[in-house]
């Protein structure tokens, strides 16, 4: 037991790996909001005149919202007129090639494992790179333009298809949704756009790499994905920070829309700086990420593996409004230290045959609070909508916390819900048994969690999984530093 | 190769080993047999290094390294394997993965590189041949839904391929037909050499007429009370174990 648990202390006190910082020139707006800054922001990115209104709107139902009371963690008092709401880094021109980018940012990336040249083409991966809020490299444009694949930072789309942006921004997360997407609304910086054409099965996964870098500087990343009848898209986000002292709060929006028959796969791995062991510094992860299957049998599948910020706080959900359509939630959360994580989805049946699909994995340890939080919500007219959900939570150590809240409405007699959930350890014959095999015990630890998130990682596309496998192992063994 | 003087060891202040001898040399195999709660087991705990027993005297030699001092993983490492009794299941670890990685660290901390993967699954092959043992299996997660019978195969499967110096069996014949004992013998009876040893714990007799000892001890309270060769076990399957345990009983007067 002694033995155990020391080694249970080591992971979990184990080291943030990828926490540095670099040091590019920012071009940074004084801290505060107000319609002034909201305004300075909108114009520095020469927005049209209703995108302005737009995020004033946001701003109003900012100022008319409360902070959330529900969550299962104390919320910490963010001020928002501390943060800055607008970094860029200073460009020196426009940018053609790589050779061009600042050599520091591309070695950034390097440590990141972030390979932007062409072994990405290789890969199959074309690459949309943001940093602090601008894009500075989008590669492969041209041969998703053959396609029709539109796939661009959000302020080219708002420029180049305004006609798109205006109609579906907000379509799927209201202005009004909650305090972090209206604050995302009113001072979003840039992000990312999607959109498949009828028909079109885009052949690479889509990527984009979203990093916080500039001191003091709240993140508000927007992307809107669309997929018309017919199509399909995978789009994966990674991410990691650099160590912070201070906390910095991440408020991003994601809005997919999926068209008949049209398939969307979204993809993250978010390894933001969680904090110290003490829980110091970490970045505040509040997003609001859903999408809705508008046409009949179309098809939404989120998949998250969630390693990082002190505080996460997101619900990936899909609104399931065509009939015959179907969505899917795969999620690993991990905790350590004093880490914090309220994440689910919520899964909104109101067509006919909807079906949706569940999995929860969570792993606490150190003091970490590691909550599920799900609603299955069948609506009226929702003949027949089935739901299965399996929510497992694994602890390592005895002094940690797993919780699971999940929620089921519905409105139909004819609806099947199934909930499935289990609680375990980490088991000491198992770590035995790997041991007396020569694997020591931050490997067989590894291992087993490995063993545990699967099914999870299983859905991640090939190059994704070995990436989160790794994650996963570096952010539960001790082997860091 | 091992050596063992006056080993003591308890768990949760139960005494459970009592002063045990035993000398294994290489290209032997020993046979411990004994009652229900003897220690045999604990034996062979101890020996792995499990952590919730205590060892409390005595010494253990292995290959001239003090054995105890070890952790369980480079106890393993430097060629002790334990055939377990109870063999985990670890959902979602593919077996092949997980003697992958248990073979390269055994590799790493002999200094030698990695198998790589061509090598792997061709060495895979053949001990899956040798022991008799289902490919099926092989990509299946570890231990994961098999039968009693093809966990303890799965053990045979993996000494196979980790090829330890010393081999402890314990009651891997327990739970297993006649045909999978008669297989699980002859993959034992394959993986015998000159330069590797086996401890088999075994509480039948039956086992032994399959892999054939050159010595059996008899364990009862923690201590080896009698040793001798295969018709000690011939004599223990015919008169049981009271008539052993009567003479460690007998009062001092």
């Amino acid at each position: 037991m002694e033995k155990e648990n020391q080694l249970l202390e080591e992971i979990a006190n184990s080291e943030y790996e990828y926490g540095f910082v670099t040091n590019i020139e920012t071009d940074k707006l004084p801290e505060g909001l107000n319609e002034d800054t909201i305004r300075f922001i909108s114009a520095k990115k020469q927005e049209p005149e209703w995108l302005l209104e737009y995020r004033l709107k946001g701003y109003q139902a900012f100022l008319r919202s409360k902070m959330p009371e529900w969550q299962n963690f104390k919320m910490p008092d963010i001020d928002f007129q501390a943060i800055s709401y607008y970094a860029e880094p200073k460009p020196k021109k426009q940018l053609q090639s790589l050779d061009e980018v600042d050599p520091e940012l591309l070695e950034t990336f390097e440590k990141l494992g972030i390979p932007l040249n062409e072994q990405k083409l290789l890969a199959g991966v074309a690459v949309d790179a943001v940093f602090d809020s601008v894009s500075i490299a989008t590669t492969y444009k041209g041969k998703l333009k053959e396609l029709g694949i539109i796939f661009c930072s959000f302020s080219e789309a708002v420029k180049e298809h305004p006609e798109l942006v205006k109609k579906y921004m907000g379509s799927v997360v209201p202005h009004s949704d909650n305090i972090f997407a209206s604050l995302n609304t009113a001072a979003f910086s840039d992000g990312s756009f999607v959109y498949i054409p009828k028909g079109v099965r885009c052949p690479m996964e889509l990527s984009t790499y979203f990093r916080i870098n500039a001191q003091n500087t709240g993140q508000f990343e927007r992307t809107l994905i669309i997929a018309d009848e017919g199509s399909y898209v995978s789009y994966l986000e990674g991410c990691t920070a650099p160590r912070r002292d201070e906390n910095q709060l991440h408020a991003a929006v994601v809005e997919l829309i999926a068209m008949e028959g049209a398939e969307i796969k979204y993809s993250t791995v978010q390894n933001w700086y969680p904090g110290d062991k003490d829980g110091k510094g970490g970045i505040y992860n509040f997003v609001t990420k859903r999408g809705i299957c508008k046409g009949r049998k179309s098809r939404i599948s989120w998949t998250q593996v969630e390693t990082g910020s002190a505080i996460t706080w997101k619900y990936p959900s899909v609104i399931l409004q065509g009939d015959d359509s179907e969505a899917e939630f795969y999620s690993v959360a991990v905790t350590k230290n004093k880490q914090l994580a309220d994440t689910g989805t919520k899964m909104m049946h109101l067509g006919k045959n909807t079906k949706s699909r569940i999995i929860s994995k969570g792993i606490s340890a150190g003091h970490s609070h590691n909550s599920y939080r799900g609603l299955v919500y069948v609506g009226p007219k929702a003949d027949y909508a089935r739901n299965f959900t399996q929510c497992d939570s694994l602890l390592l150590g005895d002094r940690c916390g797993a919780h699971t809240f999940p929620y089921i409405e519905t409105k139909n007699k004819t609806a099947t819900i199934e909930h499935e959930a289990t609680t375990s350890k980490i088991g000491e014959d198992q770590v035995f048994y790997l041991n007396q095999r020569g694997i020591d015990d931050e490997k067989a630890v590894a291992l087993i969690v490995n063993g545990y998130v699967r099914d999870v990682i299983n859905q991640l596309p090939m190059e994704f999984a070995v990436e989160a496998q790794k994650l996963l192992a570096i952010s539960l063994e001790g082997s860091v530093g | 190769m091992l050596s063992i003087k006056n080993l003591q060891a308890q768990v949760e202040d139960k005494q459970i080993l009592k002063g045990l001898n035993l000398t294994i040399n290489p290209g032997e195999v020993h046979a411990i047999m004994g009652p229900n709660g003897s220690g045999k087991s604990s034996l062979a705990s101890v020996l792995a290094g499990r952590d919730a027993y205590e060892v409390t005297g005595g010494e253990v030699e292995f290959y001239g390294k003090d054995l105890l001092e070890l952790s369980p993983e480079d106890r393993a490492r430097e060629g002790l394997f334990l055939a377990f009794q109870y063999p985990v299941e670890i959902p979602g670890v593919s077996n092949i993965n997980f003697l992958k990685t248990a073979m390269n660290e055994i590799r790493a901390y002999k200094g030698l590189e990695p198998l790589d993967a061509k090598s792997f699954l061709k060495l895979s092959k053949e001990k899956q041949q040798l022991v008799e043992f289902d490919a099926k299996l092989v990509n299946r997660c570890l231990n994961e839904g098999f039968s009693g019978g093809e966990k303890k195969r799965n053990e045979i499967f993996q000494l196979a391929m980790l090829e330890p110096r010393l081999a402890i069996l314990d009651e891997t014949d327990s739970g297993l037909d006649i045909d999978a004992l008669r297989i699980v013998a002859n993959g034992v009876n394959a993986l015998r050499s000159k330069d590797n040893a086996f401890v088999v714990i075994t509480h039948y007799q039956r086992l032994l007429d399959y892999i054939v000892p050159d010595f059996v001890h008899v364990l009862f309270d923690g201590k080896i009370i009698k040793s001798g060769t295969k018709v000690l076990a011939l004599e223990l399957e015919e008169k049981g174990y009271d008539w052993l345990k009567e003479s460690v009983h007998a009062p001092i007067v």
